[in-house]
């Protein structure tokens, strides 16, 4: 007989999960209701679709190929800087969307350094935008993100492994077959899924890299439809297209047992005796440098212009970045309480044997990568207008919207603490009697508060940065830093944009290590 | 067969001090607390840790500057000794070809090999479709196709239960002494040690100074190995 669920998690949990459905299918249903008819699809829409899965799945693609050589090369080399660079492989993850951006085009861009040498040779300039520049920018962010999680896959093998390839001398394609190629068929599929539905919901890169009606994605087909013709029905019928491709891709994922989320830091530098000719040493170098290159050029471009424009940095500035970290603080809470709520009452249910309730509610945990921010925010607009100006409540619901999103990645992070806490002690604290408060601090906290620090910067980080569903309510008297920045950008004031950009990257960065810095303190 | 002679092994703040020779065709058990230095021995001599000073030869050989996929020994360890999508037939061929591409014959001394050590028709699985004992058997055959003087056993048995654990010591003892191969095997028991191990040496704090006959370090244990049997 086991112990009905203590009261706190079921009603936790159970209003955590009508937040995320009525934040998710219920806005989408809200929305739908009050478009009313939208017809079928039209061409342009037909093109949005086809155009968000032909660059999910070719970002996806590439960020995965690419991944492969990336981790092998870092598996098995040794240098000085090894594991800063395994740890720096986390941060795009963290940095807004808009200042990496800003970074592309600075190296891609019609008037940027690649440009600028294809010209001098006398090649012609590179056209970045459109498919080109969607690519570049999905795979800057992703690239990273599929090689740690490739990492991952290696460095979980037993090192027995590798030490028994050693001793039989198994080296190169043998030992790529024998040994790497298992690992990877294990974790690809799952950065792939991953990746592609992170590229499947993409909005701010291609709205500045992507653009016309050639290369619209639904995202950003949803933002034309609500923002500038204010055509409901039909935000509504390519909200619910984007929520099948990415249930589809969710479900492929969640099959594949994708992370998520990568884990923090560096891994675990795995023993290896293999690649020591100057061959293998020589192609690992050239790899490594090659990324090195292409992740960090931007990243040089944007801090450079960045401290030349910090001159030109005005007041509206600081209260831009205020603004967000009010924001970012109040999604942060929000984030931490649905997810908390959720992860407790998924894992009471996996270790009561209700797996089936448990899965749906890990499911319903991941339905906000695949709703639109839009489509929330229109439903509050349409839930709010007859009460008070909803546009007066941006940031607010600004802070909402970020929440919900930020709380798939936080329940992958904390399931699986709160999982370990209660398998390795759960009995031992069963045995003692602990239960209620008492059980909270000794048995869970010290197992979650790491985890919870990181998922907490995590969602600080995602919120400071994002240029999501403000850009919908767009109020220029009040807007978040990336916003301004955005405004700033497109209203030729270049230099204030790199300012704010450089701005933007201190917060983000800032706010992460705040809150893992709380989480990992004695 | 097996000479250590004053090696130093560090690792970390832990220093291991070893001394110790085995010759051809003989058994020595390895024996001492968990974390006195017994694995880090095996793994210097396998090539997977660096030794600080000090010697270790093999037939006259220094093996401390060579790769561990040239050192003449083998090193089975508690479990993953087997590539988990390989055959055991493929697995076992792996001492004979890295590549994997085996000639008829060479084929033949495969199947010759896995019926020695009782695999006989069990060539065509999976290790996951063995049981440990047998998948340790597997990686035995491999041992034995590589056909190098010297066996490290990394207490590949500890995790069978009593019966099956005398059964492959037996087996050990056979085939490893008709092919007059030098044997180091960690143990936690003196049982062991007693039925197969002519030889054994005693770790403890870090020491292991020289293996001595069997029976006599166990008639007139040292004040640590007392302490360990307690």
């Amino acid at each position: 007989m086991t112990p009905p669920l203590p009261l706190r998690v079921t009603l936790g949990g159970t209003i955590a999960l009508a937040l995320i459905r009525a934040l998710t299918l219920g806005a989408l249903a809200v929305v739908g209701l009050r478009g009313g008819e939208a017809g079928g699809l039209t061409t342009p829409d037909l093109r949005a679709l086809t155009f968000t899965l032909k660059q999910a799945f070719l970002s996806a693609a590439l960020s995965v190929l690419l991944a492969i050589p990336l981790a092998r090369a870092l598996a098995r080399r040794r240098f000085f800087g090894r594991d800063l660079l395994t740890s720096l492989l986390g941060a795009p993850f963290l940095l807004p969307v808009i200042v990496a951006i800003l970074g592309v085009i600075a190296v891609w861009g019609r008037s940027g350094w690649i440009a600028d040498a294809m010209a001098v040779t006398g090649l012609g300039r590179l056209n970045v935008y459109g498919m080109p520049g969607v690519l570049i920018a999905h795979v800057f962010f992703n690239l990273p993100l599929a090689a740690r999680l490739i990492l991952q896959g290696f460095s979980e093998l037993p090192p027995e492994r590798w030490r028994v390839a050693a001793q039989l001398g198994i080296e190169g394609s043998a030992l790529f077959r024998l040994v790497e190629w298992p690992a990877i068929r294990a974790s690809a599929p799952g950065a792939f899924a991953l990746v592609f539905l992170v590229c499947a919901t993409s909005f701010a890169v291609a709205l500045a890299l992507g653009g016309g009606p050639r290369a619209t994605t639904l995202e950003l087909a949803i933002f034309e439809a609500a923002s500038y013709d204010f055509d409901l029905g039909r935000a509504a019928l390519l909200a619910g297209v984007q929520f099948a491709v990415c249930a589809i891709a969710a479900l492929l994922a969640f099959a594949a047992q994708a992370p998520v989320a990568s884990s923090p830091g560096a891994l675990t530098q795995i023993e290896r005796w293999d690649g020591r000719s100057f061959r293998a040493r020589a192609g690992d170098g050239a790899v490594i440098g090659a990324v090195c290159l292409f992740l960090g050029a931007p990243m040089l471009a944007v801090v450079l212009r960045g401290i030349a424009g910090l001159d030109d940095l005005g007041p509206q500035v600081w209260a831009a970045a205020g603004r967000s970290m009010i924001v970012a603080a109040a999604a942060v809470i929000l984030t931490l309480a649905l997810s908390t709520g959720l992860a407790a009452l998924i894992v009471a249910l996996q270790t009561r044997g209700s797996r089936t309730a448990a899965r749906l509610a890990d499911l319903a945990g991941l339905l906000p990568i695949a709703a639109s921010p839009f489509v929330i925010g229109i439903a509050f607009v349409i839930i709010l207008r007859p009460v008070t100006d909803p546009f007066a409540l941006a940031l607010p619901l600004t802070a909402i919207v970020n929440a919900a999103m930020a709380t798939p990645f936080a329940l992958r992070i904390l399931i699986p603490a709160i999982r370990i806490a209660h398998d390795d002690h759960g009995r031992l604290a069963d045995s003692l009697g602990l239960t209620g408060w008492t059980r909270l601090r000794v048995l869970y906290w010290p197992r979650v508060r790491q985890p919870m620090g990181f998922a907490a910067g995590l969602s600080g980080a995602l919120a400071i940065g994002d240029l999501g569903v403000i850009a919908l309510f767009s109020t220029p008297d009040s807007p978040t830093l990336p916003l301004l920045m955005h405004l700033l950008a497109t209203s030729r004031q270049v230099d204030a944009a790199h300012g704010a950009a450089l701005v933007l990257i201190a917060l983000s960065f800032g706010v992460f290590w705040f809150f893992d810095w709380l989480g990992r303190r004695s | 067969m097996i000479e250590v002679q004053e090696a130093v092994i560090r690792r970390g703040s832990f220093e291991l001090h070893a001394s110790l020779s085995v010759p051809a065709g003989a058994i020595c058990a390895v024996i001492g607390p968990s974390g006195s230095g017994k694995s880090t021995l095996l793994e210097a001599m396998a090539g997977f840790i660096p030794m600080a000073s000090g010697s270790m030869r093999i037939a006259g050989t220094e093996i401390s500057a060579l790769t561990p996929s040239d050192r003449p020994l083998t090193l089975l360890f508690q479990n993953n000794n087997l590539f988990p999508h390989l055959s055991v037939e493929q697995n076992a061929g792996l001492g004979l070809r890295p590549a994997l591409s085996l000639s008829v014959d060479e084929k033949r001394a495969v199947a010759d090999v896995l019926s020695e050590v009782g695999l006989g028709d069990l060539g065509a699985r999976l290790p996951a479709e063995l049981s440990g004992g047998q998948r340790q058997r597997a990686a035995l055959a491999r041992a034995l196709l590589r056909d190098r003087p010297v066996l490290l056993l990394d207490e590949p048995f500890a995790a069978l239960g009593p019966a099956l654990r005398d059964e492959m010591l037996g087996l050990i003892d056979r085939l490893v002494l008709r092919r007059e191969m030098a044997v180091l095997m960690i143990t936690h028991a003196p049982e062991e040690a007693r039925a197969v191990a002519g030889l054994t040496a005693v770790c403890a704090h870090g020491r292991i100074d020289g293996a001595h006959e069997t029976s006599k370090v166990f008639a007139n244990p040292t004040p640590e190995l007392s302490a360990y049997l307690g």
